[in-house]
């Protein structure tokens, strides 16, 4: 692998994870809680989109062989995205979908406001415009686990069992391939064993404070960096390509 | 969608430092953070503002439309409560 191609792997890789987000948050476009609450959540989700197209735009730009951000987005199949398996896990009820989004906002927190200072002016000014963006979902999602966690007991137990289904997606955040090693040298790509520790450290203060107890040790799933998902990602792009793939041609 | 969707907050948004807050409509809330999210959410998205106020819509006092006659209507005809009501001397010049 060579640098450029390091390069648009990684690229893709943060491309992907955050246009699947965006698609599975927009999915509660209109079926939200209450009225703010689903206006709330349909801007966030316009953020991560806003972030997945820039990234896409700049993967294409690298791969130079003519394809579009779109065409990235609607003309690969499952084995050939590379989005972490958290943001395609289903939306559950709105306990699950904050406590993923808290744990992929405090990943990203901590991810951008490194790779804002990344060799790759492109990515570093991604970056920098996410970082704002981000601190304003983290507080968003942050404050709703804090009240589950504090709430009715109802809320307290959909909570815990958000957990119990999530927890498993969040060590494959941190794992690293031979794409990180190449652009970890070139100091374009964030060394992600130095942010694990700072994210669990804010996860089990925020978890604390919302009566969950991270167990000791669990199994961990895997497989996103090499393409292999859950059985939710096939779903998510039928859903998302059918209609550029029946009308490839179509503009509006 | 909830039948039970909190408390209602009234939002006051500043347009720039050292302007009055001006109220803008209200939001649904369960609590004060909330409240404060979701005004930020509904009514500063196109850049109308760089801060706000939200208020429990509890917390206001308002005057009634029964007391139009007894609370306004007395200064109608008090002109002399209008600065142009009084001719300045020439001598002063302008103030």
């Amino acid at each position: 692998m060579n640098s450029n191609e390091a390069l648009f792997n990684y690229t893709l890789r943060l491309g992907d994870t955050s246009l699947i987000l965006a698609q599975r948050l927009s999915e509660w476009t209109g079926h939200g809680p209450f009225l703010e609450e689903d206006l709330a959540l349909t801007n966030i989700a316009l953020d991560i989109l806003g972030r997945g197209k820039s990234l896409l735009e700049y993967a294409a730009q690298i791969e130079g062989k003519g394809r579009s951000a779109d065409d990235l987005a609607f003309f690969r199949n499952e084995r050939e995205y590379f989005n972490a398996l958290i943001v395609e896990q289903s939306n559950g009820d709105y306990a699950k979908t904050m406590l993923r989004q808290a744990f992929i906002d405090c990943f990203d927190l901590l991810f951008y406001t490194e790779l804002a200072k990344s060799k790759d002016s492109v990515l570093a000014g991604i970056a920098a415009k996410s970082v704002k963006e981000i601190t304003y979902h983290k507080r968003h999602s942050f404050s709703w686990i804090k009240r589950f966690g504090n709430g009715t007991e109802e809320s307290a137990s959909r909570l815990q069992h958000a957990f119990d289904e999530l927890w498993q997606f969040t060590g494959e955040l941190f794992e690293m391939t031979e794409t990180d090693t190449i652009l970890i040298k070139e100091n374009i790509a964030v060394d992600l064993a130095t942010l694990k520790p700072m994210w669990e450290k804010e996860i089990q203060e925020l978890l604390r404070e919302a009566h969950i107890n991270i167990p000791e040790t669990t199994f961990m799933q895997k497989g996103s960096r090499q393409g292999l998902h859950t059985e939710y990602l096939g779903f998510i792009l039928a859903e998302m390509q059918t209609l550029p793939r029946m009308h490839p041609t179509a503009k509006w | 969608m909830s039948d039970n969707q909190g408390q209602l907050w009234e939002v006051f948004v500043q347009k720039k430092s050292g302007q009055p807050f001006v109220h803008c409509g209200n939001v649904h809330a369960f609590d004060k953070e909330m409240a404060l999210q979701n005004a930020r959410d509904v009514y500063t998205r196109r850049n109308e503002g760089m801060a706000l106020w939200v208020v429990l819509s509890t917390a206001i006092v308002a005057s009634s439309p029964e007391d139009i006659g007894s609370f306004f209507e007395p200064a109608n005809d008090k002109i002399f409560r209008h600065p142009t009501f009084y001719q300045i001397p020439d001598g002063v010049g302008h103030m």
